[in-house]
């Protein structure tokens, strides 16, 4: 059996040790347009925070590929698939059968046009390694950066360089920071503590024109930078799999097997769409766990294996400046809001389920509340009252918590 | 205060050192001792609160912790003891009587101490238990008068006097639930099952989760009648008539309505809340004729099947009053002698009546082998049986098997504080409070109490081999293996056996 | 594999098992020295209240979501253990939002996550919180 993967992050590998734990002798090739070995994108924030270094930001050890007899191909790109003919035509001009093939390409950083773009010198978008140590390299004690996103990806990178440069400036169309995953009185608790630290927001804007070492936003102002990065948005990666006639949305559409609706082929991570049930439909969810495990999941398919993954909700860790947010599901429901100096914490519950939450600053045993929603226990059936004021299993009925810690069975 | 305040008997020491302030202690105390000191940040303890159960002693992570006693003093008077100042001072502030748990604890004889065991030299050889056998079986009950063959010759059994199989002489002595705790009753219960022997339920009734370990249980008949029923009597393996108790003979006892509660309530069968008092004497059995009618009353309840065993304390006129017990139609006379424990006695009592079961034993023993009728009855003595020596001994001096209640009780955690009747045992035995009762988990309580028993019966081999008996039969009433030491001619005479040296 | 089990009829809420694992991961010999004065951050916690109590601790899951969620690698499973790379880990706390169980939680300075590894990580030997208990309310089991 011949595995093809192409892309070399989370849902790849998790795809390789999905075939792995049932085939362990199929060949499994790892395409990968980076020159890199595996590693996590999301760390390049704490790679220039210094939280992190190169050798510790691999994801899996050195000897990952060769421990699960994995050829990875480095720094080439997949420039066509042949479904007819089973195989992946490289930009080297060789080719990879596949009898089985995992789309897992990503996303890439969306631009929008913007005047005066093309006169910036200096502008770096903030996905991969190489982008963050392109970054590291333009900006130095007197730059003045100026990050255009307030989403998660703009922030860690601010919370990245903060120390490492004079000015930082983030601006975004939106009129709160982080508007995917917080709602405004979070977003409001989470943009001052970072202004704290001497980040300067202007929201509900955008750039009008750049000029040099200038940016005019359309509310009248101007912010003055040496250093500009670009977060606005990503998009899935899902040429290759349209062009074979991949059904593609937003993203590849896949099932809970993470099949596409081509025979033997498959899409996971970023550039895929999972079925949120917090949502009740099909959407992009890019995030790191959600891609390790549809990929995991194709890879038990592809291998012959039964695996489902049917429990995908949107979910995120994240923090800015030793304050930490945790967020899952949706937000539409009935709200449970409890609010301190320091900390928030919102319960969205519906139709008797936790459907989801936000907690700022205190975020201890935050799975309690993820797995509510994730397994859709009925709230009827735990004690509500205790478990909203902090996440226990003391809320679960005697029975219950003997499967959870007693090793009862279920 | 004033003229009633009483300096705490002991102080709790604190080595700061090494304290770590996990407040293990402050949660472990039932007595509420321990407190931690937020504005200081360091654990407090209220010494006139200790029991010292070394409770938080034990739990201690850090050995922190350890209980002296108090070196406060009045002044120094053999005959005006600080204890015997003390209590004056209390019952003259409260006008009530001064109540006591455990046995015994005045300084006086211990007879087990004065004995010594024999062992073989040259003459007559010693066994080693480990590589031959050594009988540690017994049966208690009445033997047959006659062996009886049928035409073939062979032995016939099927008319033999019920008889309960001991495969140690060991048997878990009467401890009612109500004044344990449920999971040390279950602890008993398992233990006995474990190791071929009997627990006793005591007169609070079987609770109906133990009816499982039927099989393995005496249950007691006593003054107050509590939890007896047909299917109570028909549960145990053997009845007991307790008549008296080695601890407070001649009175009954008093369980408070506080502790009636729930599952004692349901299982003594009477209202929660009502205080369970057991008179001083059986009301229906002023003679032995009249408990001759109740021995036979149980025994038709029971169709002849089970052994019924009569229990007292032992008094003055022991040996006299067993005489009538073996002639009442009773199988066993169980023997409770003055150290015997308690729940709750009064303190006069338990520290002033009956006699040691050294001479109360030697004595029965005697006297039913003079009327020649000591095979009608087994004897079981119990009131501090405290290792395997003591059970050699009493076997010699002519018991059949022994109770153990303290010595189990240690098994289980107690640290002998003496303070049951409070209901705040932290140890988890002697309390119905469901916080406290959960500090005995059974697993461990049952293992520890086979643990003992186990060893004992080892240790027991290996004395009995010594002397170059293989049987424990062969020992009991063998008088010869004993030698006293320091014990006059009256007490040599009554104990039955010579002095050391002779 | 033996896991560590928790029977709350028996756990007496005397936190013990905190102490004995805040000292077996402290690296020091001595409990005094590793615990006096500090602020103790057990990897096993007890929930109690209503008088019951109970110890949690890491399930050592078949299918970890901590493991496959990391963002960094630092979880792994090893011999059916989870053990987390705290060199590895940079404290963005994804497992602490998937664990369902709440039993993986920042380590003293924030900056890194901790959690059970049934003490194969320090000299313990068997896991600490399972020795120092009291009354079998935790066990270390093959079942």
């Amino acid at each position: 059996m011949n595995y093809v993967i192409i892309g070399n992050s989370a849902a790849a590998v998790g795809c390789v040790e999905g075939i792995r734990s049932i085939d362990k002798t199929g060949s499994i090739t790892v395409i990968s347009d980076e020159p890199h070995h595996v590693y996590s994108r999301p760390l390049i924030s704490y790679l220039l925070y210094g939280k992190t270094d190169r050798e510790k930001m691999k994801y899996r050890p050195d000897d990952f590929y060769e421990k699960n007899s994995v050829t990875a191909l480095f720094g080439v790109t997949a420039e066509k698939v042949d479904y007819e003919a089973k195989k992946v035509v490289l930009n080297n001009g060789s080719s990879v059968a596949f009898d089985k093939l995992l789309f897992a390409t990503g996303s890439s950083p969306f631009v929008p046009p913007m005047e005066g773009l093309d006169t910036v010198p200096k502008k770096f978008s903030f996905m991969k390694l190489d982008d963050a140590m392109a970054l590291e390299e333009a900006i130095g004690p007197q730059s003045r950066v100026l990050i255009v996103g307030a989403g998660l990806i703009g922030l860690k990178c601010a919370e990245g360089i903060r120390g490492k440069v004079r000015e930082l400036t983030v601006v975004d169309l939106a009129p709160r920071i982080l508007p995917s995953i917080l709602d405004e009185e979070g977003s409001d608790m989470v943009q001052k503590h970072i202004e704290k630290q001497g980040i300067t927001f202007h929201l509900g804007t955008s750039v009008a024109r750049f000029g040099a070492e200038k940016a005019e936003l359309k509310n009248g102002e101007t912010v003055e930078f040496d250093v500009l990065v670009l977060a606005v948005g990503v998009r899935p990666n899902t040429a290759l799999a349209a062009e074979i006639g991949c059904k593609v949305n937003r993203g590849i559409v896949s099932d809970e097997h993470c099949r596409t609706n081509l025979d033997g082929i498959y899409a996971a991570g970023d550039c895929s769409e999972s079925y949120d049930i917090t949502e009740d439909q099909y959407r992009v969810l890019a995030l790191w766990p959600n891609a390790y495990m549809q990929g995991e999941t194709a890879g038990i398919d592809m291998a012959g294996g039964n695996q489902l993954y049917d429990k995908a909700i949107p979910m995120n860790a994240i923090g800015f400046f030793d304050l930490h947010v945790i967020t899952a599901g949706s937000y539409a429901g009935e709200a449970y809001v409890t609010r301190t100096e320091d900390t928030y914490k919102k319960l969205i519950t519906k139709d008797n389920l936790l459907k989801g939450f936000i907690l700022i600053g205190e975020i201890a045993r935050a799975g309690i509340y993820t797995s509510l929603i994730r397994e859709k226990t009925p709230l009827d059936t735990v004690d509500f009252e205790l478990i909203r004021e902090r996440p226990q299993l003391m809320a679960f009925a005697a029975p219950e918590r003997a499967v959870k810690l007693g090793g009862a069975k279920a | 205060m004033g003229i009633d305040y009483l300096s705490p008997d002991y102080e709790v020491v604190r080595n700061p050192q090494r304290c770590i302030a996990c407040r293990v202690c402050e949660r472990q105390c039932a007595n509420e001792v321990h407190s931690y000191d937020s504005e200081w940040k360091v654990m407090k303890s209220d010494d006139s609160k200790c029991v010292n159960c070394h409770r938080c002693v034990a739990l201690c992570p850090t050995h922190a912790l350890k209980i002296v006693k108090t070196d406060d003093t009045f002044k120094i008077n053999a005959n005006w003891t600080n204890e015997a100042i003390g209590e004056v001072f209390r019952q003259a502030g409260t006008g009530g009587m001064l109540l006591s748990s455990m046995g015994n604890p005045q300084p006086y004889p211990i007879y087990w101490d004065k004995i010594l065991i024999n062992a073989s030299q040259v003459t007559n050889p010693s066994i080693d238990p480990l590589r031959e056998p050594m009988e540690t079986r017994t049966f208690l009950g009445k033997r047959p008068e006659k062996l009886e063959r049928d035409a073939d010759g062979s032995l016939v059994t099927d008319n033999l006097p019920p008889n309960l199989e001991l495969s140690v002489p060991v048997l878990f002595s009467a401890m009612s639930y109500g004044s344990i705790s449920y999971n040390a009753h279950e602890s008993l219960a398992r233990a006995a099952r474990e190791l071929g022997t009997y627990y006793n339920t005591g007169e609070g009734g079987l609770h109906e989760d133990f009816y499982q370990y039927g099989p393995h249980t005496i249950v007691q008949v006593a003054s107050g009648r509590f939890g007896v029923h047909k299917d109570y009597l028909e549960a145990g393996a053997a009845i007991e008539i307790k008549i008296g108790q080695g601890a407070k003979p001649g009175i009954g006892g008093h369980l408070p309505g506080e502790k009636i509660v729930g599952d004692v309530s349901r299982t003594r069968m009477i209202p929660e809340g009502s205080d369970a008092i057991s008179p001083a004497p059986h009301h229906d059995i002023y003679s032995i004729e009249d408990l001759r009618q109740l021995v036979y009353s149980l025994k038709e309840a029971t169709n002849y099947k089970k052994p019924i065993i009569v229990k007292i304390a032992a008094v003055h006129n022991v040996a006299a009053i067993a005489s009538g017990i073996a002639r009442s139609g009773a199988d066993i006379i169980a023997i409770d002698g003055y150290r015997g424990g308690t729940g709750a006695a009064p303190t006069r009592i338990r520290d002033n009546v009956g006699i040691p079961i050294e001479l109360a034993l030697a004595a029965v023993d005697e006297r039913l082998r003079q009327e020649r009728i000591r095979n009608n009855v087994s004897i079981v003595v119990g009131g501090s049986i405290r290792n395997s020596a003591d059970i050699v001994k009493a076997i010699a001096l002519g018991a059949d098997a022994v109770y153990i209640g303290t010595a189990a009780l240690l098994a289980l955690g107690c640290h002998l504080c003496r303070t049951c009747q409070s209901g705040k045992c932290n140890w988890g035995i002697a309390t119905q409070r469901p916080d406290l009762v959960k500090r005995l988990n059974p697993d461990i309580g049952s293992k520890r109490l086979v643990n003992l028993v186990s060893a004992w019966q080892h240790e027991i081999m290996e004395m009995m081999g010594g002397m170059g008996i293989n049987s424990i039969e062969a020992l009991r009433g063998n008088r010869l293996m004993l030698r006293g030491v320091g014990l006059n001619e009256k007490e040599l005479e009554i104990l039955g056996i010579k002095h050391a040296g002779e | 594999m033996k896991r560590v089990y928790v029977n709350e009829k028996w756990c007496l809420g005397c936190h013990l098992c905190e102490y004995n694992c805040a000292f077996a991961n402290s690296g020091c010999d001595d409990m005094v020295k590793a615990l006096k004065d500090v602020q103790i951050y057990p990897r096993i916690q007890i929930e109690q209240g209503n008088g019951i109590n109970f110890a949690v601790n890491c399930r050592h899951c078949e299918e970890p979501l901590c493991v496959k969620s990391c963002i960094t690698g630092a979880l792994s499973v090893q011999d059916g253990v989870i053990h987390v790379d705290q060199d590895k880990c940079v404290g963005c706390y994804t497992c602490i939002l998937v664990c369902p169980y709440g039993a993986v939680m920042p380590g003293p300075t924030g900056g890194v996550v901790q959690k059970c590894e049934l003490c194969t990580n320090n000299s313990s030997g068997e896991p600490a919180c399972v020795k120092g208990c009291p009354n079998r309310a935790i066990v270390f089991e093959e079942r």
